[in-house]
């Protein structure tokens, strides 16, 4: 047995020892939690493949007003959006499913900080994930070299609300998978809530509510126009409830919970 | 060091863990042993602060276990080997967790060998892993930080007795370099075999406290005689009080010379009288395994 191996007390300095993992650490810890099991890397080469896939499908089956970059773009990030939640809600609840919180909290028993953290990891991703997305969409659409007018305007405005678009869903993701704490549950509620909602909107008293409560809806003109206030206040309520309930609920459950 | 004051925690008006205290040394070993359902995680897990106790406190190192700034390089954790992610390697599986603790990587190799996974199990998923395999990998995990404290529930289930011996030699070790160990266990034989002081725990109460030592000198007198009903009435005559032991003969609260002059007092002939050691623990141990059978698991 190797002597170095297993040091007690005596050694390395105090102060080095006991000084507290900052975010940024934990943050990049995180990050690799997502992509260094099978499902995480696999998820994120789904999210790559389907991304290119889509690039393409529009370039090649468009019509030639589609091949505009915005909306080659548009396009190129409904894959990120549709599955990167899913990637944020096994981030959380496999700490449950797979009993790695009993490792996670044992080092950070600041159980708030390790989902701060989580959220911190997601963002990145989720804004990994568009630059990757803008990238492969100008890559088609210089491709697709249509002569359409405006091929390559792009509002700022849109570029803004196409991040916003990605990140929100990654931080939905986390949230519903801090709530509910157990991933397929927080899976089949993230993709059947906003059906739910939508069915409910068709009750014509409800109408006006669920256009403010619906996420899918609310949040359907991200990636397509340029929103007007209106839409805007739709669409921040929307993203209210849907990052902030379920966050609270989770950090409720997180930090009053016996782990075990 | 590690202490429990008086710990105790009630799930569903249900006392699991019962007034429990008890200290472990630096340098010391010690086994918490118990059946299955005792109060031995809940405790462990109260010690760690992944459970809250509803009254007394416990405490690693003079302090509360979450206020530890960066626990991980104080205390080494192994609540369930179970707990870690199937699909994630398990040289990633330590390499995560030095990370978090701001230790260089490569110490995980050293580690792995150290525990005795070779390079093609450090290159498997933990799904493909044995328990015993995830167990020397939940001990690597928990010395990675270079730790004074060990925590360890149940760490020898799943080990071959090879490997019993290996994580004997491997705590011992860390016992002499000034370290404090609990582990716990639900088998005698585990505990005996690695610890040198004993805790045991039986329906969330402490019933015995001691190094084996201590504990076997407690554990009375094992006498047999051909003719067990005379002896066992001479051993009522003379007030002692006997059971009934495991394989024949009785079990007697008291110092063999005591047994003796009850028996010549009776005019019985023993074939057997000394002091009952192991055979008193183990039938110890077996009282509160079969008062406790019924709750089953935890």
């Amino acid at each position: 047995m190797s002597a170095h191996a297993i040091d007690a007390s005596e050694n390395a300095a105090p102060a080095a020892r006991d000084r507290r993992p900052g975010l940024a650490r934990l943050t990049k810890v995180e990050l690799r939690k997502m992509v260094d099991t099978r499902s995480g890397f696999w998820l994120q080469l789904a999210v790559l493949g389907l991304t290119v896939l889509a690039v393409v499908i529009t370039v090649l089956a468009g019509h030639d007003d589609d091949k505009t970059f915005r909306h080659v773009i548009s396009n190129a990030l409904q894959p990120a959006g549709i599955l990167l939640p899913v990637v944020g809600i096994l981030l959380v609840s496999s700490e449950w499913s797979q009993r790695t919180a009993l490792v996670s909290f044992a080092l950070v028993p600041e159980r708030p900080r390790l989902l701060v953290a989580k959220l911190c990891a997601g963002v990145v991703l989720a804004l990994v994930a568009t630059v990757v997305a803008v990238a492969l969409a100008a890559l088609g659409t210089a491709l697709a070299s249509t002569d359409a007018p405006n091929v390559w305007s792009l509002p700022l405005g849109l570029l803004g609300q196409d991040v916003v678009y990605v990140v929100t869903a990654m931080v939905i993701g986390i949230g519903f998978g801090a709530a509910l704490q157990s991933s397929a549950p927080a899976i089949v509620l993230y993709f059947a809530l906003p059906v739910a909602l939508a069915a409910l909107g068709s009750i014509h008293a409800l109408h006006g509510v669920i256009d403010w409560i619906n996420s899918a809806e609310a949040l359907e003109p991200l990636t397509t126009t340029v929103m007007s206030g209106h839409e805007w206040a739709q669409g921040l309520v929307a993203l209210a409830l849907w990052m902030g309930v379920p966050l609270a609920i989770g950090l409720w459950r997180l930090t009053r919970r016996d782990v075990g | 060091m590690i202490e429990a004051e008086k710990l105790t925690k009630r799930f569903g008006g249900r006392a699991v863990v019962d007034d429990v205290t008890f200290r472990c040394e630096p340098g010391t070993v010690t086994g918490f042993l118990g059946p299955n359902g005792a109060g031995k995680t809940t405790t462990m897990r109260m010690i760690c602060g992944f459970s809250t106790p509803d009254a007394g406190r416990a405490g690693v190192l003079g302090g509360e276990y979450r206020r530890l700034p960066n626990p991980g390089r104080r205390v080494g954790v192994l609540l369930d080997a179970s707990a870690q992610h199937g699909g994630r390697r398990g040289r990633e599986a330590l390499a995560i967790s030095a990370q978090t603790m701001g230790v260089e990587e490569k110490r995980v190799d050293d580690l792995l060998g150290l525990v005795g996974l070779d390079r093609a199990a450090a290159r498997k998923r933990v799904r493909q892993y044995s328990l015993g395999m995830r167990q020397r990998l939940g001990i690597a995990n928990a010395l990675i930080g270079e730790p004074e404290v060990l925590i360890l529930d149940e760490p020898a289930n799943g080990l071959d007795p090879e490997g019993m011996r290996w994580m004997r030699g491997l705590l011992r070790d860390f016992a002499e370099r000034g370290g404090t160990v609990l582990l716990s266990s639900h088998l005698l034989h585990e505990v005996d075999a690695i610890a040198d002081r004993l805790v045991i725990i039986g329906s969330g109460k402490i019933v015995a406290e001691g190094s084996k030592e201590e504990l076997l000198s407690d554990a009375g007198t094992l006498v047999r005689a051909d003719d067990g009903e005379a002896l066992g009435r001479a051993l009522a005559g003379a007030g002692l009080e006997a059971r009934e032991a495991e394989g024949g003969g009785f079990l007697v609260d008291a110092e063999p010379r005591a047994v003796g002059v009850a028996a010549q007092g009776g005019g019985v002939a023993l074939v057997h009288l000394a002091p009952a050691g192991d055979a008193g623990l183990e039938q110890l141990f077996f009282d509160l395994t079969t008062d406790n059978g019924e709750e089953g698991k935890r």
